[in-house]
């Protein structure tokens, strides 16, 4: 059975439907991330399950418990947001002991389970400082400390690593996935950068529109995008408008020029349906047969460090070819025709037309 | 060029502060030196040699009477002025009042904190006077004399709710955006972790506004302490209030020693600034959490 | 939005009745001149007095030269203390802030007593040097208005950049001052000027001690003399007040509709 249980969730802020029919079932010490562009309803959704929004229709369970009607304080829910959160008038032990101490707790153990909790976030000797006083990691790091103490059954982290700079968030998402790990707490991320999603999650909730696009792990959603929109926003994806010739066979022509992907394709002839292709599924030159095979021009090329990213030109559309950047093989030039190949399983026809 | 390059070099010993001459000289003469004049005064006699007899002769108790009334009524109007405009302005902002009652709120608290001296006295003389508006409403609908009740303007109590017309909105001036200060964040991270309402203003909020509150009281303190127009308007010469003392002492209709006007002007200063003396050093101690 | 709480609209329904009985009350006072009817008696009384008009105009013209003489001094002070003496602020902040702690009678006293006609520097020995001095001291009361106002005024703008380009262009100190600072922080300066207007038009004991023929002191003596006067008076005394708050709303949000974010 679920641990945290949300079904036929809806939030409507007037006329604005915000959050859509969102259903989730999360397992105990699952870590599940909401990922989607600014507006999406991630976080809408996720102060529904905090209760700080009242949902408009829906249920929501905490471990079998139906916590809809009860207040924050009674949710066993800890909390990390996204900046400046913490208590100025408090130093960092005592932000750390707020929720055992307004909690009853006796002063011996809120000590104890304060100098646990900074040890586990590696700043044991910082309890005295104030908040001001420390780096932004070093804040979330306490937020994070302070969330946990309290021993709470669901961890929900609202975009924790937004305000902080590009080095101290890949360390800091490494180390909060250690700690969510060793502690094996049930846990909400919210985040619109695909990276951090993909690297930390046990699976991922992609939304759009107060709508719930997908839900899968992070290789299904990175491979296997089951909309247009996912597709686009995990990752870089070209996406053709193709001609479907014979849905039965899988023929289909993409600016005149033939593919056969080799398997049924629902729609009808003469139908403009989207296909998509993952730039580093291409290779450059004729390939094996029977394989993809599209030939264009190149428009530019850039090196991206360890790739190359090679612009290719068809006739209207064009795409995008990553290759590895080897010292044996010199890149094309812009202006040179090439020969692209790929394997036609790569190839993913998506829902919803061109939008 | 290299013989100007000297020249972009500023000079160790720069003239800058020569700028500050025009603003130094304005400060001193027409607060810093005619203020010291007054303390210095305080300590001489007629003749101009040192004594400590003006200040002895402050503790008679006329004097010390007037003192005590006027720091009552300044402290009374200070605090009720902070607790009540405290309220008002949390309702503004964190009683899920209407948003749009803000902006006239602000503008009116603009308009009646500046609304003092001899108006303000006209007012409440034509509310709450003998034939004032609500006196009159009260005796011939609510059969409520409140004059025979005891009541009177001219009085701590009465004085006091005058002031109150100038110090609560003077506090929701100054408390509104402290209190936008307060972020959402530190609200919900305080409920999620179990917290109260109560709680969270107790440990939270309040020692967030804590420097807030208490500069606010000692200014208040000091507004009111000082403020001579309204309470002469209200009563003339004979509530003996301090400031309307040394009013009357000024104009040399009361006390016939000039000297002991002195040491009542410094007593006045002793008293303002023993108040914010107390602020400072409570807000140091509260504010050890700030940059 | 959550629902108002009960305890919020109590706080209103407080203040409304405490702010507005008052001022209901002496709206009805000011107009209960003629027995047995509302009429505007009082009102005709107090703007036909010579007395009324003589004391208001020399308020009036005194508050605009004390903004005057206040813009002068502070404007510069404060923004010379951004440009290059950032180490003095807490210097000057403090002494800004030292008529709000010291009581303005106590002030006036030290004037009377240093300013005397035996004194080096005898201002209060002619009605002219008397208004000088009177003057100086509502500049001395609006100081920590006025220099709040501005320097806020500063703090929004980059005042080190504006000065070197402007030194660039070749510009002298008085053109920077008039043509680059200055109409930067004019809505900053013209709040502080509503608010000092506001202060000087009705005070009293300043112009009283000092005996001048100020709009304070006469207010204070209609209201010992007469009875329905003084609440016309106290009524047009607010409405003054209520257009100078308004002014500042005003020139705030001319400022906020000119300087559109780009």
């Amino acid at each position: 059975m679920a641990f945290l249980e949300i079904s036929g969730l809806q939030k409507f802020y007037g006329p604005n439907h915000v959050v859509r029919d969102f259903n989730l079932d999360v397992g105990e010490g699952e870590f599940v991330s909401f990922l989607g562009p600014s507006g999406c309803g991630k976080t809408t959704t996720l102060r529904m399950v905090a209760g700080f929004e009242t949902p408009s229709e829906g249920v929501i369970r905490i471990d079998g418990r139906d916590v809809v009607n009860l207040k924050p304080s009674q949710r066993d829910i800890g909390m990390v947001f996204q900046a400046y959160a913490l208590f100025p008038n408090m130093t960092v032990a005592q932000n750390v002991a707020f929720g055992l101490k307004v909690a009853g707790m006796p002063r011996p153990r809120i000590a104890a389970r304060v100098a646990e909790m900074l040890a586990i976030i590696k700043l044991p000797e910082l309890g005295a400082r104030f908040p001001f006083q420390l780096s932004g990691g070093q804040q979330q790091r306490v937020a994070l400390a302070r969330a946990l103490a309290v021993q709470p059954k669901v961890l929900l982290l609202d975009e924790p690593l937004s305000a902080l700079d590009a080095k101290i968030r890949v360390s800091l998402r490494e180390e909060i996935r250690a700690i969510q790990r060793k502690l094996g707490i049930t846990t909400i991320y919210v985040t619109h950068d695909q990276e951090e999603a993909l690297a930390m999650s046990d699976r991922i909730v992609v939304m759009r529109d107060g709508i719930a696009e997908q839900i899968g792990d992070p290789f299904e959603i990175y491979n296997r995008p089951a909309t247009r929109f996912v597709a686009s926003f995990v990752g870089t994806l070209n996406v053709l408008d193709a001609r479907l010739l014979d849905p039965a066979t899988g023929l289909v022509t993409v600016d005149g020029q033939e593919i056969r992907l080799a398997r049924a394709v629902r729609g009808e002839a003469g139908e403009t349906i989207p296909i998509s292709l993952r730039p580093q599924a291409i290779l450059l030159g004729s390939g094996p047969d029977p394989g993809g095979r599209l030939r264009g021009r190149v428009d530019s090329v850039s090196f991206l460090g360890s790739v190359v990213r090679i612009r290719v030109a068809l006739d209207g559309q064009n795409l995008a070819v990553d290759i590895f950047n080897t010292a044996a093989m010199r890149p094309p030039k812009p202006g040179e025709t090439v020969d692209l190949a790929f394997a036609t399983g790569d190839v993913l026809v998506l829902e919803g037309a061109a939008d | 060029m290299p013989r100007h390059r000297t020249s972009t070099i500023p000079a160790p010993r720069s003239w800058a502060w020569l700028g500050l001459l025009p603003f130094a000289a304005f400060a001193a003469l027409f607060l810093i030196v005619p203020t010291m004049f007054i303390v210095v005064g305080s300590f001489r006699n007629a003749a101009g040699d040192f004594t400590l007899a003006n200040i002895v002769n402050l503790f008679q108790p006329s004097i010390l009477a007037a003192f005590w009334i006027s720091i009552r009524i300044s402290f009374a109007s200070a605090f009720l002025g902070c607790a009540i405009g405290f309220a008002i302005a949390a309702a503004m902002i964190h009683g899920g009042l209407p948003g749009w009652l803000r902006g006239p709120m602000l503008t009116f608290s603009g308009v009646a904190s500046n609304f003092a001296g001899v108006p303000l006295a006209f007012a409440f003389l034509a509310t709450l006077g003998r034939l004032g508006l609500v006196t009159v409403l009260l005796r011939d609908w609510a059969g409520i004399n409140i004059y025979a009740m005891g009541f009177n303007l001219l009085s701590f109590f009465g004085l006091t709710l005058t002031y109150l017309f100038f110090q609560i909105p003077l506090m929701i001036l100054i408390v509104t955006p402290a209190l936008d200060g307060l972020r959402r964040e530190w609200r919900e991270a305080a409920e999620i972790l179990g917290a109260s309402r109560a709680q969270y203003w107790r440990m939270v909020a309040l020692p967030i506004l804590w420097p807030t509150l208490l500069g606010t009281l000692a200014l208040l303190f000091a507004n009111a302490f000082g403020a001579v127009a309204t309470a002469y308007a209200l009563t003339g010469s004979s509530l003996g209030i301090v400031p309307i003392l040394l009013f009357a002492q000024i104009r040399g209709d009361v006390l016939q020693d000039p000297h002991l006007g002195y040491a009542l002007a410094f007593g006045m200063i002793v008293v303002t600034g023993i108040a914010n003396a107390i602020y400072i050093w409570l807000r140091t101690r509260a504010e050890r959490w700030i940059k | 939005m959550k629902p108002p709480r009960i305890w919020a609209w109590l706080a209103l329904a407080f203040g409304l009745i405490y702010f507005f009985l008052p001022l209901i009350g002496t709206l009805e006072f000011s107009l209960r001149m003629r027995r047995g009817e509302y009429s505007f008696d009082a009102y005709r009384v107090v703007l036909a007095d010579p007395q009324f008009r003589a004391t208001f105009s020399y308020s009036v013209i005194l508050a605009c030269l004390t903004i005057l003489v206040g813009v002068i001094i502070v404007v510069p002070t404060a923004y010379w203390v951004r440009l290059r003496l950032p180490r003095w602020r807490p210097v000057v902040e403090f002494i800004t802030l030292l008529p709000l702690v010291i009581p303005p009678i106590v002030i006036v006293f030290g004037y009377i007593r240093l300013y005397n006609t035996s004194s080096i520097l005898p201002l209060t020995g002619t009605a002219m040097g008397t208004n000088v001095l009177l003057m100086f001291g509502y500049a001395t009361l609006s100081l920590p208005y006025m220099y709040r106002a501005v320097d806020t005024g500063l703090r929004a703008i980059d005042v080190a950049t504006l000065t070197e380009a402007a030194e660039s262009l070749g510009a002298g100190w008085i053109t920077i001052m008039a043509r680059v600072i200055l109409p930067n922080v004019l809505v900053a300066v013209l709040s502080g000027a509503f608010l000092t207007f506001a202060i000087v038009i009705g005070e009293f004991v300043l112009a009283a001690l000092l005996n001048r023929p100020a709009f304070g002191p006469y207010l204070q003596l209609i209201g010992a003399n007469r009875a329905y006067e003084p609440a016309a008076l106290a009524v047009i005394a607010f409405a003054i007040t209520w257009a100078c708050m308004g002014l500042i709303q005003l020139v705030t949000r001319f400022q906020k509709f000119k300087t559109v974010p780009r």
